[in-house]
């Protein structure tokens, strides 16, 4: 490994109010067609077209700028914003920060994608419903599941679709009000525990055992007649391929319950294992991770959710079908659980994972997963030797494409804490590292995740920034604390706000008006 | 990977003999020494049943292109579809900034490197805010229906009430994506839907009917303004006080696009706003382009009940700069899991971001002005397709964008007459005979500044035609 030489960066701080403060009286950003002087005759004045007592009075205080301006300020705010493509963005473990090819972008900006309708007839359809049909064989074929629906907006709108089909399911068996139960594990994501709870079920969290695997026994002595079904990740953020993961599924198959297995952490596994072949009934994918669709400051996303046979008529409508020659939209499905997102989901996600498979293939796929799980080891290996860095759980076992690392020793030792690690790690010029979710099992977390898309070289300067950080923390650790020093502001105050609404404005108005208040 | 090895674009470290190195490095001789983890049973043995690769991005642009191009456009037809999905100009300075590489592809990071991202949140916020005259706007999530239905789940946890009522005009589809929100009968927590009859003559909210079904139990009193169907709810001032008066809280859903000239809900009573953002500044995208937004006012109550991130402006140590940070956070599921309120998650980010935009480009002027075509173009091609013999429009009452026609007097179906304005290079009205029977052969037609009055006269020549 060759010396790494750390950049001296510096983010855009551009002092930029916000728009709310800015332009004059009168500028305009756009002009919109105006009431043609015809039809205007035809219909008579605006006024007469609304009710008297629904007409706006009050003008919404917008701002009033010209297009340069509102132009300058976004590009200004895209300029503080580090987007993956120039902030090496390994941190954000468990959100597959992979590279979204931009021949993809430029195909789902066609109009022939933009400027479609989603109830237009299904014969002018056709290029989008072949997309989907098509990528749902690609996803059959990885996971090993009959059916895919891509109408989730998200991947835990996909996780929530499935509380909703284990639902239908026990419920036309009519055992749903008996197994108002859902198991989840704690190192699963969050939306794996709050969908089922929103879709009524109580939720069982099972907490890890001392190897950092869903404890079985716990497992065993929960389930019961009341068991709706299990909702688990693997492998979970640990990185840990749970190797005893049919037992899980036997417990609660036998119990008379469903299995789902959460995905979002699927990059290490295409072509190498296959959720239906440990025996899950169902899982989903997250199109914007695994399959390279934008992150896009959170969504559009996409979740896709897969089920086998038995379950696929439980599926949300419309489902795409063929029949050899045209692509169809199949509404009637009497046992559907009928929509869990408008329309068919956020299919410009979809075309980029269609046209990313399409430039891999199967041989390609297998290698994304075998690059993601190298360049994980590569990374473990590098952080394993930094002052103040452990990986609790299982300390010989092998993690696939990301895991979960403590800073809880720096914290003792120094003071520094993982949040404090985070905001300085950006001066960097490196994207700030996801923690973990709540709550946090493992003390003071970070989980980074080298997919494929980045080089040795991005690996090697990732860990250095790591390195060098632990080196401040033991010897000055003011550096830290007082982090971060070159970004687009300086550090937050009264963060005790945070919790005390009253105190917090969501609303330039609720903020101008608390201050003159005060 | 043997013969079929290639070094990928996408994959710096498919080079075989940097992935040598990086294998020796990691102390192991070869790639299946990392999957000792995975029982050998479990690993799957074959070979993907996907096709082989196109190896060329010129390839990749080829076949896509191919495939897309099958895909008919409201471009290529003149499009009058709408129901939740509307076809307005973007302007060109939306598509250059949400086409910007650092927003296309940021994600979660925190407040210093991604201090534009939240500047810009709380900018949406803010212009949502005034445009509904509310002064706490959520982080916006998939959609107006998925909208909607937290906003139910609000109302019914902050009332301790498992009751909702809402109008028989809504979309069916919203309504099938609320009930599963709402869940099934049989669950505990399940909260009942009642629907409200219409006024026959006007589509409004039938009053008599709201008084008969609410009482004491009732946790919220949802509308739309503009309805599903496109009619202008006047009623809201009285709504409002019967909702209020029975201690519920009052919902409505509205679309935003109609704001520059129509009552905010807040204005007549509405506790919480929702509705849609796609028709500020997103493309359809084939329904892609929805997000979802919840509005309401400062109350802590609401505040502490909802699923959504919530975002504040928060002060640094330079005085008079400011950060923006999210709030409460524990209230979320990121923050409690199954204990927190619903859940909440990665929706629509961009699309927020869109919006800001497309509100800072249009002003009060350019919202007023909108507005103001989009009624008159409607009423216009409401009055032409009105006169025809034969033709119909369902409600006598003021309408924004999108309007009822029904056909029974053609002797034709809906589906006949638009597979026949199809072959014209017209998109028809949204057909609504299975959604609501009771119209008979009825279809939701949807105009806005995006059609001239030579648009509109061409469709209803066209539709003279075809119902011959």
């Amino acid at each position: 490994m060759k010396k790494v030489k750390l950049r001296k960066f510096h983010a855009a701080s551009w002092d930029e109010p916000f728009i709310m403060q800015m332009g004059n009286a009168g500028e305009r950003g756009i002009l919109v067609p105006g009431v043609d002087p015809e039809i205007a005759q035809a219909v008579g004045e605006v006024e007469s077209l609304v009710p008297e007592n629904m007409r706006r009075q009050t003008p919404p205080a917008l701002p009033e700028l010209s297009q340069y301006h509102v132009l300058q300020h976004y590009l200004r705010m895209s300029q503080m914003t580090m987007g993956m493509e120039t902030g090496i963005d390994i941190g954000e473990g468990t959100c597959t920060m992979k590279y979204s090819p931009k021949i993809n972008e430029q195909l789902v900006r066609l109009p022939k994608m933009t400027e479609v309708h989603p109830c237009q007839d299904e014969e002018t359809l056709q290029g989008i419903l072949e997309i989907m049909y098509k990528l749902q064989g690609f996803l059959s074929a990885i996971s090993g599941m009959d059916m895919f629906t891509f109408q989730p907006g998200g991947g835990a709108n996909a996780v929530y679709t499935n509380a909703c089909v284990f639902r239908k399911y026990h419920e036309e068996r009519g055992e749903l009000a008996q197994r108002d139960e859902m198991i989840t594990t704690i190192f699963s994501h969050p939306c794996d525990a709050a969908t089922p709870a929103t879709a009524g079920f109580k939720v069982i969290n099972l907490m890890p055992d001392k190897n950092g695997y869903p404890d079985l026994d716990a497992l065993k002595a929960v389930v019961s007649e009341h068991t709706a079904g299990i909702m688990m990740t693997n492998p979970e953020d640990t990185g840990l391929y749970n190797p005893n993961v049919e037992e899980y599924v036997k417990a609660v198959h036998d119990a008379g319950g469903l299995c789902f297995t959460d995905q979002a952490n699927a990059n290490s596994i295409m072509g190498i294992a296959r959720a239906r072949d440990a025996g899950f009934d169902a899982c989903h994918f997250n199109i914007h991770k695994t399959f390279s669709s934008i992150h896009g400051c959170e969504g559009p996303a996409s979740g896709a959710y897969g089920v086998r046979e038995e379950l696929a008529k439980y599926l949300p409508v419309p489902v795409v079908t063929f029949d050899g020659q045209t692509y169809h939209l199949d509404y009637e499905r009497p046992h559907s659980i009928g929509k869990v997102r408008s329309f068919m989901g956020n299919l410009e996600c979809i075309v980029r994972a269609y046209a990313w498979i399409r430039s891999l293939g199967p041989d390609g796929l297998r290698l994304v997963s075998e690059t993601a799980v190298i360049n994980h080891n590569y990374l473990d290996k590098l952080l394993m030797k930094i002052r103040g860095v452990t990986r609790p759980y299982g300390p010989d076992k092998r993690r696939l494409e990301q895991a979960r690392y403590s800073l809880e020793k720096m914290y003792q030792d120094t003071g520094v804490g993982t949040i404090e690690v985070r905001d300085r790690m950006v001066d960097f010029g490196i994207q700030s590292y996801w923690t973990s979710h709540h709550p946090w099992i493992v003390p003071h977390p970070f989980t980074p995740e080298a997919c494929e898309t980045y080089s040795r070289e991005d690996i090697e300067y990732w860990a250095a920034v790591i390195a060098q950080i632990s080196k401040e923390a033991y010897e000055d650790p003011q550096i830290v604390m007082n982090a971060p020093h070159t970004q687009a502001i300086r550090k937050m105050i009264n963060l005790e706000q945070l919790e005390e609404p009253e105190k917090c404005s969501l609303t330039w108005r609720a903020y101008k008006r608390k201050k003159e208040l005060a | 990977m043997g013969e079929k090895w290639f070094v990928h674009p996408y994959i710096p470290n498919s080079v075989p003999d940097i992935r040598e190195e990086m294998l020796r490095e990691i102390g192991v001789d070869d790639v299946e020494a990392l999957f000792v983890e995975i029982p050998p049973h479990l690993r799957f043995k074959g070979r993907l049943d996907i096709p082989e690769p196109i190896r060329s991005e010129a390839g990749i642009q080829r076949h896509v292109e191919q495939i897309l191009a099958r895909n008919k456009t409201c471009k290529e037809y003149l499009n009058f579809l709408g129901a939740g999905c509307w076809q307005h100009h973007v302007p060109a300075v939306v598509d250059e900034i949400v086409g910007r590489s650092e927003f296309v592809t940021a994600y979660c990071g925190a407040n210093y490197s991604d201090h534009g991202k939240y500047q810009t949140r709380f900018e949406f916020n803010s212009m949502m805010g005034e445009l509904l005259n509310m002064d706490a706007v959520a982080n916006p999530i998939y959609d107006w229906g998925h909208a909607a239905g937290i906003s139910l789940r609000m109302a019914s946890r902050i009332t301790g009430h498992n009751r909702v009522l809402m109008p028989k005009t809504t979309g069916p589809e919203r309504l099938a994506q609320i009930r599963n929100l709402l869940q099934p009968q049989v669950m505990s927590t399940h909260i009942a839907i009642v629907l409200v009859d219409y006024d026959a003559d006007t589509g409004m909210l039938n009053l008599e009917d709201l008084r008969n079904k609410i009482s004491g139990e009732t946790a919220a009193v949802y509308i739309e303004n503009p309805s599903y169907l496109g009619t202008i709810e006047n009623q809201g001032p009285e709504i409002s006080r019967i909702t209020h008066d029975h201690g519920a809280i009052f919902i409505v859903g509205t679309d935003p696009m109609s704001l520059g000239i129509l009552v905010p809900p807040a204005d007549y009573g509405a506790d919480i706003a929702c509705g849609d953002l796609q028709p500020l500044g997103i493309h359809m995208n084939c329904g892609g382009g929805q997000s979802g937004f919840v509005a309401f006012h400062e109350d802590v109550a609401y505040l502490s009940e909802c699923p959504l991130e919530l975002y504040t402006i928060m002060e640094t140590e330079v005085e008079g700069q400011y950060a923006v940070a999210e709030m409460i956070a524990e209230r979320t599921s990121y923050g409690s899991r199954d204990k927190g309120k619903d859940w909440v998650a990665t929706a629509s980010g961009l699309w927020t971001i869109g919006t800001a935009v497309y509100l800072s480009l249009m002003g009060p002027q350019g919202m007023k002005e909108i507005g103001e075509t989009i009624i008159s173009n409607a009423r216009y091609a409401r009055n032409l397709l009105g006169a025809i013999d034969g033709v119909n429009i369902q409600f006598n009452t003021a309408s924004f964008k999108e309007f009822v026609v029904n056909f029974d007097g053609t002797g034709k179906s809906v589906s006949k007459i638009n597979k026949s304005l199809q072959e014209r290079k017209i998109f028809g009205g949204k057909d609504l005979s299975g959604e609501f029977p009771e119209f008979g052969n009825s279809a939701l037609y949807c105009i806005t500044e995006i059609h001239t009055r030579e648009d509109i006269e061409r469709m209803v020549e066209a539709v003279e035609e075809v119902i011959k």
